[in-house]
């Protein structure tokens, strides 16, 4: 019964973009970087803008981004990846510039940039990665993780009255005039990566209007710093992340504004 | 290529030095208020829209310094000015553009420290200015003027150096240079012409990806960046240093001093000649690289050297290092803000001399 498959006789039907490299990501098995990663790379070369894009890579599990994603890159220090994409932009106006950045770095470290950034109205897209834990540095708290969440620096849970609450920074920076275009979405099933290529899409067209900051909250995962399988993380991003963090647009621009 | 002077002003520092960054053609300034540099960051908002460039006053030294990073890497030709606390602020930022080797301007017009310390001049930052500041094993191109013509002059040489070696520079300058009026004289525009380097990110059209980064996972990898980068360190040392020197051909005693104090100590040394003293003086201009070779060559013929600065004794060990126990090092500085008197100067070195020579 065995049949010999030929590969001349088959048709490609799908791939990894050519604006990804062919580095094996260090990436955790089931982690929603590299997804997220694929999907923003399947953006820009969907919309031809490779030669044209300049991205900004965090510190955290995402640190090296620019292994991965075949453009222009460059690697912030912890927390500034907003400043020194505001730095790029300001010089290179008719690029796309975007951020790419987790929980701890955009959130905790890096919160006066993030407001002063999108305040500012820069026109930049920041890309946050929200997993509700350190992952890099092995499953710390973070500013968004979950009330009674246990990490390695909360491990009777967080405690409101000792850690204070989850942070809502994309419902925080949504009021700022200077966001023009805030959404949360997620990557954990198809319909979820569906709408995530589809933000980022809109995003970059976006940018080009010059309105201002575009910012895609990504509700993602860390199996590893969250004990769990992958698989179990799914069920814990719908029954624990959604709940606190709902998916869904916090603002758009009216049809008059673009 | 030689410079055109075309015009000559009376101006405070920091707007000599801001004007000069203008007409040395100046991409992109980001900055943050505080005195005594504040200047800087208001010339720049008054001008920059008129002429050419980008200039933004960011949320804290801390953003601004990341947008210097961006805005090097992206191929700019960029600076930003702050003041001691704000200096210190900028610290990582510094060591990251060091490490990805990213050419820029730092100013720092320096005021008295530690802590809020004072508004008023003082050189407390030359340790942090030259030894590092940041951590890891890196090091600045450090300019000191002590006129406001060099506030000017050394803005040109700061981003040429910088742009030469891929290099952040430093122009190390104190609040009373900052604040005080000078006669300068300026350089055209347009004299100091700049290319965008081909390792900047500005899209990857027709070549392969550019990234920057300073983040290397294998040891051997990061010590071979070391390497690199000591080597150059090297090479800026071995092409590089600056100096000047006044009376040294017969001097028994020679001051050192740089910046603002040099001045100061040139008035010490008539002071001392006027008295039959043998005095001198060595400036040196560049902090790093730091002009061993003259204060060595100049320890074996002399009796002493007397380091005068504007802190507690910083600079000082540099010399003493040069000198290597060939003669003896004396040290006599100001602190807080005070600014040391050119008879105070000079009563030191009658202090020095008058002590008996010990003989080994």
């Amino acid at each position: 019964m065995s049949q010999e498959i030929l590969l001349e006789d088959m048709q490609c039907v799908y791939q990894k973009p050519a604006t990804l490299t062919d580095d094996y990501m260090h990436y955790c098995p089931g982690c929603g970087h590299a997804v997220a990663h694929k999907i923003l790379m399947e953006v820009v070369q969907e919309m031809g803008i490779q030669e044209d894009v300049i991205g900004v890579a965090p510190v955290g599990c995402s640190v090296f981004a620019y292994n991965y994603m075949n453009i222009d890159m460059q690697e912030a220090a912890h927390g500034r990846a907003s400043a020194v994409a505001t730095g790029i932009k300001r010089v290179l106006p008719e690029k796309y510039v975007f951020s790419y950045q987790g929980d701890g770095d955009l959130a905790a470290i890096g919160t006066a940039e993030t407001i002063h950034t999108i305040n500012r109205g820069e026109n930049i897209l920041m890309v946050f990665i929200n997993n509700g834990i350190y992952g890099m540095t092995g499953g710390q708290m973070a500013p968004t993780s979950l009330f009674g969440q246990i990490t390695s620096t909360s491990p009777y849970g967080r405690d409101v009255e000792h850690n204070g609450y989850p942070l809502k920074i994309t419902e925080l920076i949504a009021h700022l005039p200077g966001a023009f275009y805030v959404t949360r979405q997620a990557v954990h099933t198809p319909n979820t990566v569906r709408k995530f290529k589809k933000a980022l899409r809109n995003a970059f067209e976006f940018q080009k209007l010059k309105k201002g900051t575009c910012f895609i909250e990504v509700v993602s995962n860390c199996p590893s710093g969250w004990k769990m399988t992958p698989k179990e993380t799914l069920t814990y991003i719908e029954e624990k992340m959604l709940p606190e963090y709902p998916l869904g647009d916090l603002k758009v621009p009216a049809q008059n504004n673009i | 290529m030689k410079m055109q002077k075309s015009e000559v002003r009376l101006m405070k520092g920091n707007e000599a030095l801001a004007e000069a960054a203008i007409r040395a053609g100046l991409d992109a300034y980001f900055g943050y208020p505080i005195t005594p540099q504040s200047e800087i960051l208001e010339y720049f908002t008054e001008q920059i829209p008129k002429r050419h460039g980008v200039v933004l006053q960011a949320e804290s030294e801390v953003a601004s310094i990341n947008m210097v990073y961006g805005a090097a890497g992206a191929g700019a030709r960029v600076m930003t000015s702050s003041s001691s606390p704000g200096m210190s602020l900028m610290q990582e930022g510094i060591s990251y553009i060091a490490a990805a080797e990213l050419p820029c301007l730092l100013v720092n017009v320096v005021r008295g420290g530690p802590g809020l310390g004072t508004i008023q001049p003082s050189q407390g930052d030359y340790f942090q200015a030259v030894k590092g500041g940041g951590h890891g094993d890196y090091r600045l191109i450090v300019l000191a003027p002590s006129s406001v013509q060099e506030m000017c002059d050394f803005v040109f040489d700061a981003f040429k150096l910088a742009e030469k070696y891929r290099n952040p520079a430093m122009i190390l300058t104190d609040g009373a240079l900052g604040q005080m009026m000078e006669k300068v004289e300026f350089p055209e525009e347009g004299s100091l012409p700049h290319q965008v380097p081909d390792w900047a990110t500005t899209g990857k059209k027709g070549r392969e990806r550019n990234f920057i980064t300073s983040l290397h996972m294998e040891p051997e990898k990061m010590e071979e960046i070391n390497l690199h980068l000591q080597k150059k360190y090297k090479v800026i040392e071995e092409n590089e240093v600056r100096f000047e020197t006044f009376e040294i051909d017969d001097a028994e005693i020679v001051l050192v001093a740089f910046g603002l104090p040099a001045r100061i100590c040139q008035k010490a040394v008539e002071l001392a000649r006027e008295k039959g003293i043998k005095a001198g003086l060595v400036r040196p201009i560049t902090l790093f690289p730091f002009p061993k070779k003259i204060l060595s060559d100049l320890s074996k013929k002399i009796d002493h050297f007397l380091v005068i600065e504007l802190n507690a004794g910083q600079m000082v060990e540099d010399v003493m290092l040069a000198a290597n126990g060939k003669c003896p090092v004396h040290f006599k500085g100001r602190m807080g803000g005070m600014i040391i008197q050119p008879e105070e100067v000079l009563e030191e070195i009658e202090k020095i001399i008058q002590q008996p020579i010990l003989q080994e």
